[in-house]
């Protein structure tokens, strides 16, 4: 713009993380990838659904990745280390979050809720 | 930035009592990080809900009958687009073109749109089947994961709007630099989370 609002009271212009062409292209074209490798293995299931699960959640993890360096341009250095800081303790909550509850309700579901197929002793955990 | 240097004679300050300025604004940038990592923490709870729920069909629908992966597809690209353009906005905001800004703005803002409408589609068609989110417990997680999603893209470009005529009247000011830069992080941010979501719940779930 023709005329900057300059500050006089000797403010610094803060500091905000330099994006480049090169970093949107290269972060776009992997994600292209990223994205249609998963999509093609689910629509077209060449390997087993086991295998195709494993490998489209390795390739969620990996985009995600891709995404926080290109496009959020987090690096170790930004704000002084308190992204990646705060990054880092949502992530731990989040696992914790994830795992517990994942672990927990299945330990519910099968505790509780006996299958007709399964045996009832394992089931309710009965002493014999 | 004040290092001094202590001498012997000179007390000894453990505080830093001068008030030193700060510019405006120097916080911002973190300070909204932080808010999307309390954002994080919302989606982790939906995505956690889902994990639990996502197999209880009430004897209802299943994935594999309800997702259309080639819909899913064209959303995922639209929502990718749209990330590549709102870089090239942040990439004419470096060099100072506030109507490269602006149109860029605005391509991203047609791509969230395109998005929405598709996800709208994909809702009303899965409604209409019967297959609402009050039909199974897999349904209400899915409803409330995706939906909580799609609403986040909403605001997202209601403020991509906003930010437009902020652009259109003030120019690339220092505040609307910082807007500009803090909606990045935002959209980038939401993309994100829809790389879980088409994961974990469509990819995941016509698997199962």
């Amino acid at each position: 713009m023709s005329h900057d609002l300059h500050h006089t009271d000797g403010h610094h212009e803060i500091e905000m993380p330099h994006a480049s062409m090169r970093d949107y292209v290269i972060g776009f074209l992997l994600s292209v990838i990223l994205t249609a490798i998963p999509f093609w293995l689910v629509m077209t299931m060449p390997l087993s659904a086991g295998v195709t699960g494993a490998i489209i959640m390795g390739f969620a993890v990996v985009q995600i990745v891709v995404h926080m360096v290109f496009f959020l341009h987090m690096t170790p250095k930004a704000e002084g280390g308190w992204s990646l800081t705060s990054l880092v303790f949502t992530i731990i909550v989040v696992v914790i979050m994830l795992a517990g509850s994942l672990w927990v309700m299945h330990h519910l579901n099968t505790n509780m809720m006996p299958m007709p197929h399964e045996p009832t002793s394992q089931v309710t955990g009965q002493v014999l | 930035m004040s290092a001094k240097t202590i001498t012997a004679d000179a007390p000894v300050q453990f505080y830093d009592l001068d008030e030193h300025a700060h510019p405006e604004g120097y916080s911002t940038m973190l300070g909204f990080w932080i808010y999307l990592m309390s954002d994080c923490l919302i989606f982790a709870i939906l995505f956690a809900c889902y994990a639990v729920l996502g197999g209880s069909y009430a004897a209802g629908p299943a994935p594999k009958d309800l997702f259309d992966l080639k819909l899913i597809a064209l959303n995922t690209a639209m929502l990718l687009f749209s990330s590549i353009t709102y870089g090239f906005a942040v990439l004419q905001m470096q060099q100072g073109k506030v109507k490269g800004v602006q149109i860029w703005l605005a391509v991203t803002a047609l791509f969230g749109l395109a998005f929405l409408g598709i996800e709208l589609y994909e809702f009303h068609h899965l409604i209409e089947i019967g297959a609402g989110p009050q039909r199974s417990a897999f349904l209400s997680s899915f409803f409330t994961l995706v939906g909580t999603h799609g609403l986040h893209v909403t605001f997202g470009i209601i403020w991509l709007v906003t930010l437009m005529f902020q652009l259109s009247k003030h120019g690339l000011i220092a505040a609307n630099k910082r807007r500009v830069m803090c909606l990045s992080m935002f959209w980038h941010f939401l993309d994100v989370v829809w790389i879980g979501v088409f994961t974990f719940v469509y990819l995941m779930g016509v698997l199962r």
